[in-house]
């Protein structure tokens, strides 16, 4: 019989909530299958099972919180004997499990209330207009398209309210919505990995502009000739020229871990997403140094949707060996990240804003970006950084050999 | 396609992205990445939609027509009606 433990999804996470389970006992899994949904500060996350085998049982219910490594349920391999049942075997109804049901229990035992895994639909304007009027927007019914609540809605409750001369909790004194509860805790393990990050790593920082014309011609030249559904986004070009570019100082691509760094031998690119409902998430897109182009747009794109609509995989949210962040889209030219332990650098690019070049002695109007790296300096210095942002200059005045 | 017929269909399409955006006001006027907070991914993925949906090519040059909601309401009823 084999264990199935809760894995770790970040150095800060210590827990995580049970969302629900896509398994149930005697189900059979191959490497890799999603067993579950876990929910973390970094939002809900669907974890894998990398062995094979088949199901014996449920030891945690959906709404229960268990620390990393608790035992979530068991299974058995090809040649293992099955688990005995257990009084505390969890029968639940997969894929969309209702209320979960223990069998076998001694005696009754209040079932844990399902946590929604839909979350409440509402916008961030009537977000704001809750926490104006001192609405507890859970309490809101939503006359929105699909139960979305919305601002009127917001406002007719508070005016209902006031004239039922009834207390509407204020919104700091009441329990938070699951949406800024699970902000606040995302916000949390952001400020606890920056905060260990300026206190332990000494950052050093170096900033290219980087002339973007040849990149940006090649691609309109590229996406001209693709499917509208194929085309490619300037920051992939961006990722692949990062992670071409590690080759020149690979001091850059790796963790620091117990007192020594460990260089990576590719290039696993943490890629900072944001999400519509505040917060951000970095997962990896590995092997960015060997894939094309178009591999990597398709798996950009894949990393993008999943992470937005809370489906990214436990395994996308380990062993990156570099974090790239662009605020461009934000307007914002210049980034100065913090590096994201244990990694020991980091790569942020500002707007591409067009600005006047000296080209041969000759005045011109050229589309540039400022690229910036952030890096540890018990593992390298400016010169081995000079040399990564050089490399990443010439691979994107050559995006056709990218 | 008529008019009416393309906003409702490019209004949904905008909501499949930002399902925050349901329910809420749209200024037809006002830059959809500025109003709503598009990075370009969504707006790629906008793009995407409205292909599918409306069978229109969309080429990259034409990206700035579909600016705003009117812009693409514009863009789509002439494209469809040719």
């Amino acid at each position: 019989m084999s264990e199935f433990l809760l894995p770790s999804l970040g150095a800060d996470m210590e827990a995580a909530t049970l969302v629900e389970w896509n398994v149930k006992p005697g189900d059979k899994i191959q490497r890799g299958t999603i067993v579950a949904a876990v929910e973390t500060d970094k939002g809900i996350i669907d974890i894998e099972l990398f062995e094979e085998g088949v199901i014996d049982a449920l030891l945690v219910q959906p709404g229960e919180k268990v620390p990393v490594g608790a035992v979530l349920a068991t299974f058995h391999s090809d040649g293992e004997t099955a688990a005995p049942p257990s009084s505390e075997t969890i029968t639940v109804q997969t894929p969309a499990a209702s209320q979960p049901v223990i069998e076998n229990a001694p005696a009754p035992v209040a079932q844990a209330t399902m946590p929604t895994t839909e979350r409440q639909r509402i916008s961030p304007a009537a977000r704001r207009r809750a926490r104006e009027l001192d609405v507890d927007a859970e309490q809101v019914v939503g006359s929105g398209p699909h139960g979305a609540v919305t601002s009127d809605d917001i406002e007719k409750f508070a005016a209902a309210a006031e004239a039922a001369a009834v207390k509407v909790p204020a919104a700091k004194a009441a329990a938070a919505t699951a949406a800024e509860k699970s902000a606040a805790g995302m916000r949390r393990v952001i400020a606890a990995a920056m905060a260990r990050s300026k206190r332990d790593i000494p950052h050093y920082y170096l900033s290219t502009t980087i002339d973007m014309t040849a990149a940006l011609t090649w691609l309109t030249q590229q996406n001209a000739d693709r499917a509208i559904g194929d085309r490619i986004v300037y920051a992939v070009l961006l990722l692949k020229a990062v992670a071409r570019a590690l080759a020149k100082a690979p001091e850059l691509n790796g963790v620091f871990v117990d007192g020594e760094f460990r260089a990576s031998s590719t290039a696993h690119i943490g890629v900072a997403i944001s999400l519509r409902q505040g917060g951000l998430v970095v997962p990896t897109l590995r092997d960015v140094d060997r894939k094309d182009i178009a591999t990597l747009m398709r798996e950009f794109n894949d990393l993008v949707e999943r992470a937005r609509s809370g489906h990214l995989r436990g395994s996308e949210l380990l062993d990156s060996t570099l974090t790239v962040t662009s605020l461009g889209e934000q307007g914002v030219e210049v980034v100065y990240p913090i590096i994201y332990p244990p990694q020991v650098a980091i790569v942020g690019f500002g707007a591409i804003v067009e600005r006047p070049w000296a080209i041969d002695g000759m005045l011109a109007v050229r589309r540039v970006i400022t690229a910036t790296l952030a890096a540890d300096h018990r593992v390298s210095d400016g010169h081995r950084g000079g040399r990564f942002l050089a490399a990443l200059d010439r691979l994107l005045q050559q995006p056709e050999l990218l | 396609m008529n008019r009416t017929e393309i906003e409702t269909l490019v209004r949904q399409k905008l909501f499949e992205i930002a399902p925050d955006l349901e329910g809420e006001p749209i200024d037809p006027n006002v830059e959809i990445r500025a109003q709503y907070d598009f990075d370009s991914m969504d707006f790629l993925h906008f793009v995407v939609a409205l292909h599918k949906a409306t069978g229109v090519e969309i080429p990259e040059t034409d990206y700035p027509k579909l600016a705003n909601l009117n812009g693409c309401i514009d863009y789509l009823t002439s494209a469809t009606n040719r």
